[in-house]
């Protein structure tokens, strides 16, 4: 399989990762697009990884790391998501503009 | 030894006056009255050990040269030391004398005064710096002694501040004595560069070219005219009369204004022709229109302070003529009966409560005393044999007459002149003082500067005393230069002056409750104005001086300060329109993110 495949998937997720994180107004999907565009990087690392054949595997080493990150920052994230939906009742981003000026 | 020891007393008393004879709590009367006497001792003391301390060096006769140290500049040495010499010692002696009397005479001037210790110790420093300008071995030194007591008397002048009109005085006494000390420093700077010494032996030893001469002796000609009250610099010593009285006798007599004519007699083989005659051109003119603006004066202070300044325009004027010796015995006189003078009207004023001539009247019979010393003071001004004004008059006059300035006509003329106007306004002061009808009744409360409310009674005998002794060199200090008297010149303006008081007598004869400043007619307005000349300087020097004060004022306020507080604004204004970026979208920061991370990745591939 050629390697191009691969590589447009992930391009694919990526920018709707990107899309998401940027146009929705919904935290939990944002976060969901943060998730898109982390496993758009797995793909990538995989591909790249075979296609180079690497005798370490550093590409699936990396990988791996990168799940382990991503479902520990997917928990902190839903905590806040949490935490902020029990103070102020809202979970939208637009909503959330305390630190900007006036 | 002796002469730091007369130059440092003073000094001495005026740092323990300042430092120890503060009231502890101020408000306290009692403490008030403690602190006051303190301070009385630390001025009389010192200033009488110092006046003992000359009177033995006048007898000892001998001159020295102290020197305690040489700073080496690096260009022209400066020697920090003292030189006693006969010109010296004498005036000197006279400096001693007159702090002396007016340290004893402001205690009971200022009896009761809350700012009495710093007034007494500022009379010190000031008698303290005269005497380092009669003692000063080197012309910077001598330049210290100028300064300060340029400080002193601004301090002194404006003792009574709370008066606007007291601290311009002071303020201005100040800034014209000033204007003429800047010609004096540069006076001195070209002396020492051409002499390659500033010690007043090695400059006056020294062979400098003419040109250079003329020009340094100008300069310091300006300082001298500034401290001496002379012709264009006069105008801030009838306005020192805001001063308590004691100040004006010492400013008056024995410092300041005797430092001026001092200083050039000290000099004087520096002095060439070219200097000597505008000196004479200026005294001239000086002494006779401060006689005639004396005589139309209707405060008695202002009449003694013109009075000054047209007989210091006699001493510039015997310099001028070549009669140095005479200029210092005139000046040795009149710092004793000018000093006697204020005194005496300063006892008048704190009884009248009042500096009006046409307050007053009728005095004779209340103050008795006053009456009697005052008389020996205006005969010796008016030079009436024997009180001493009358010998150094006359050899001023016989020194002006042998003279061969060319300009001497003038010079001789204007003194004739003036010995006549010299009676007549002395005469008129005197008259319209202690004669007539007494016109006091209660005064409402003074306003503070003119001491107390009218009481009848003669002044304390604190003032008295000084009076009485200070009577009398008034009266016989002539007879210790009697061996020069010359006859004919004597009996000249003998007559001259016999004329002016006959005339003002005549006159006030006529009306007694009249002024006779009337004779002057319509002349009198531009006399009691002083010819205008403060209105010329206001109108030529002053106004526009504030308008280009006023113009920096402004500058700095629009242009310097309106570029600080511009650059603040447009800071602020340009921030106003960034700020809109902070809206607190995170979705709009992390566009703004990516954007630049596109920037940056599109920027290295094309330009990589």
């Amino acid at each position: 399989m050629h390697v191009v495949y691969p590589a447009v998937v992930a391009a694919l997720l990526f920018s709707i990762g990107v899309y998401g994180v940027l146009a929705r107004r919904n935290t939990i999907l944002v976060l969901m697009s943060v998730e898109l565009m982390l496993n758009a990087v797995n793909l990538n690392l995989i591909a790249f990884d075979v296609w180079l054949r690497d005798a370490l595997h550093s590409g699936q080493v990396l990988t791996l790391f990168v799940i382990v990150i991503a479902a520990a920052e997917v928990g902190i994230g839903l905590a806040i998501v949490l935490a902020v939906f029990r103070t102020r009742r809202a979970i939208e981003l637009d909503r959330l503009r305390d630190l900007g000026e006036p | 030894m002796i002469v730091s020891l007369i130059v440092v007393l003073p000094f001495a008393g005026a740092v323990l006056g300042l430092l120890l004879s503060r009231h502890p709590h101020g408000r306290d009367p009692a403490g008030n009255l403690a602190a006051n006497k303190r301070a009385g001792l630390f001025g009389v003391v010192p200033t009488a050990l110092s006046a003992g301390l000359t009177g033995w060096l006048v007898w000892e006769n001998t001159p020295s040269t102290n020197v305690l140290t040489v700073i080496d500049t690096g260009g022209v040495a400066i020697t920090v030391g003292l030189e006693v010499a006969e010109l010296s010692v004498l005036t000197a002696m006279l400096v001693g004398v007159v702090a002396l009397a007016v340290q004893v005479y402001s205690v009971g001037y200022m009896r009761g005064e809350i700012r009495y210790p710093s007034f007494s110790a500022f009379i010190s420093l000031f008698t303290s710096a005269m005497l380092l300008v009669v003692f000063a071995a080197d012309l910077m030194v001598l330049y210290v002694g100028w300064e300060i007591m340029g400080l002193c008397s601004y301090l002194l002048v404006g003792h009574w501040w709370e008066e606007r009109a007291n601290s311009r005085a002071a303020i201005k006494a100040f800034l014209v004595t000033r204007l003429g000390d800047v010609g004096f420093l540069f006076g001195i700077f070209v002396l020492g560069f051409a002499a390659g010494s500033f010690r007043i032996s090695d400059v006056l030893a020294a062979d400098i070219p003419t040109p250079t001469l003329v020009l340094a002796t100008l300069l310091l000609l300006a300082g001298v005219a500034g401290k001496s009250a002379q012709v264009p610099l006069h105008t801030w010593l009838p306005d020192a009369m805001a001063g308590p009285t004691p100040i004006s006798a010492l400013i008056h007599a024995a410092t300041m204004v005797a430092a001026g004519i001092f200083v050039v007699a000290r000099l004087y083989v520096l002095f060439p022709q070219p200097t000597l005659d505008v000196l004479g051109v200026v005294a001239a003119i000086g002494m006779l229109g401060a006689a005639l603006a004396a005589f139309a004066q209707n405060d008695l202070k202002r009449v003694l302070a013109y009075s000054t300044i047209s007989q210091l325009a006699y001493m510039a004027a015997a310099l001028a003529g070549g009669a140095r010796d005479a200029a210092v015995f005139h000046l040795v006189t009149h710092g004793a009966f000018k000093a006697l003078l204020f005194l005496c009207a300063g006892a008048v004023i704190h009884h009248v409560g009042s500096n009006l001539l046409h307050h007053m009247g009728g005095l004779r019979r209340a103050m008795p005393v006053t009456f009697w010393t005052m008389t020996v003071g205006y005969a010796a001004l008016i030079g009436l044999p024997p009180a001493s004004g009358f010998f150094s008059k006359d050899a001023v006059l016989y020194g002006l007459e042998r003279s061969d300035s060319p300009i001497q006509l003038l010079l001789y003329g204007s003194a004739l002149l003036t010995v006549g106007v010299t009676g007549a306004y002395a005469t008129r002061a005197w008259l319209m003082t202690f004669f007539g009808t007494g016109k006091i009744q209660a005064l409402p409360e003074p306003v503070p500067g003119t001491a107390h409310v009218f009481d009848g009674r003669e002044a304390p005998a604190t003032m008295l005393w000084p009076m009485g002794i200070l009577a009398v060199p008034a009266l016989l200090l002539g007879f210790t230069d009697a061996g020069e008297f010359h006859l004919a010149p004597a009996v000249t303006a003998l007559v001259v002056a016999l004329l002016g008081v006959a005339f003002v007598y005549v006159i006030w004869r006529g009306s007694p409750e009249r002024d006779p400043a009337r004779l002057l007619g319509a002349f009198r307005d531009p006399c009691e104005q002083a010819f205008y000349v403060d209105r010329l300087y206001a109108a030529v020097l002053v106004r526009p001086v504030l308008a280009l004060a006023r113009g920096v004022v402004r500058t700095d306020d629009e242009v310097v300060d309106g570029a600080v507080r511009g650059s603040g604004r447009a800071t602020v204004g340009l921030s106003g329109l960034t700020r809109h970026l902070q809206n607190g979208n995170a979705q709009l920061y992390v566009t703004g993110v990516l954007a630049g991370v596109l920037l940056i990745a599109v920027g290295a591939v094309v330009l990589g």
